[in-house]
């Protein structure tokens, strides 16, 4: 099994690198780009077949260790 | 410096280990911990040394973290907030003023009132980040302890190098114990730096500890 985990600023935090890059997609001629924001991907590879098993232990892992709930939001999926 | 300037005894604590031995405080130094991998002091916040610091901070012990110790003790929970990337993106390494906005904690009782620090800063995360319901309580309990300000004490956005909320330099808990900063007062602590204005944050600490020993003694 393999978990894939987003973490994404919250927004109410702000964010300097996602308006960096905004900006640079704005001065290269993209248009219509509105605001970016910039997170982390984890790809989690997992011994076993249990997926609600594995599910819990991420989530715990997520919320514990890998985002800090104080700035950041995350979602994943266990494939 | 505590040992060196201070004639303190002072050791270092390995982060492996798992007890504090008899120390009377604790300071959770700066230094890149873990490269600042995932985010920074999110592994560190685990080293098995910082159980033994959340008991200690438990139990009323006196913990004072300075920049990555900062970072540290907001992932680990004993201090409210977070720090995240300046808002320039910038590293920025340059001295800078702090005003004491309170001298009621055991980190800045001994700093003159309207007295401005002057200490240098390096970091490229220290933007002080809480929810407005955490600022807000902060504000109300007197947990601000430094903020940046221009050579006048005023708190403007140029006197802010990081973006930080309300130009917020550093914080205590609401217990009082334990603190935070992200500028580096112990680099400033000896004339020979070219300041020593420094010595103000562990003059305090020292007179804190002094002041408690006494008065467990008595």
């Amino acid at each position: 099994m393999k978990a894939k985990i987003i973490i994404t600023p919250k927004k109410a935090v702000l964010d300097p690198q996602g308006k960096t890059v905004q900006n640079a997609l704005a001065h290269m001629g993209y248009s219509g780009v509105g605001a970016v924001h910039v997170g982390k991907y984890l790809e989690i590879e997992l011994d076993g077949a249990d997926k609600e098993s594995a599910r819990k232990q991420i989530d715990d892992a997520c919320h514990k260790i890998l985002s800090n709930p104080v700035i950041e939001d995350y979602r994943f999926e266990i494939e | 410096m505590l040992r060196n300037v201070f004639g303190h005894s002072a050791r270092l604590l390995w982060h492996k280990e798992s007890s504090l031995g008899d120390a009377n405080a604790i300071i959770v130094p700066g230094g890149f911990s873990y490269g600042d991998y995932l985010r920074t002091g999110a592994i560190a916040r685990f080293s098995p040394v910082m159980e033994a610091v959340q008991t200690f901070a438990a139990n009323g012990g006196l913990v004072l973290g300075v920049c990555n110790g900062f970072q540290i003790l907001c992932e680990a929970g004993l201090l409210p907030g977070a720090l995240i990337r300046n808002r320039s993106l910038q590293f920025r390494c340059e001295n800078v003023f702090l005003k004491t906005a309170t001298t009621n904690s055991p980190y800045t009782n001994q700093i003159p009132e309207g007295k401005l620090l002057r200490v240098p800063i390096a970091h490229g995360e220290g933007c002080y980040f809480a929810d407005e319901e955490t600022l807000t309580r902060l504000r109300t309990n007197g947990q601000i302890l430094w903020r940046y300000v221009n050579v006048n004490g005023e708190a403007t956005e140029e006197s802010n190098p990081n973006g930080s909320l309300d130009n917020i330099a550093g914080i205590c808990n609401e217990r009082r114990n334990v603190a935070g900063l992200m500028p580096h007062p112990e680099r400033a602590s000896e004339a020979i730096l070219g300041c020593a204005d420094g010595m103000l944050v562990f003059q305090s600490l020292i007179h804190s500890l002094e002041h408690n020993l006494l008065a467990k003694a008595a």
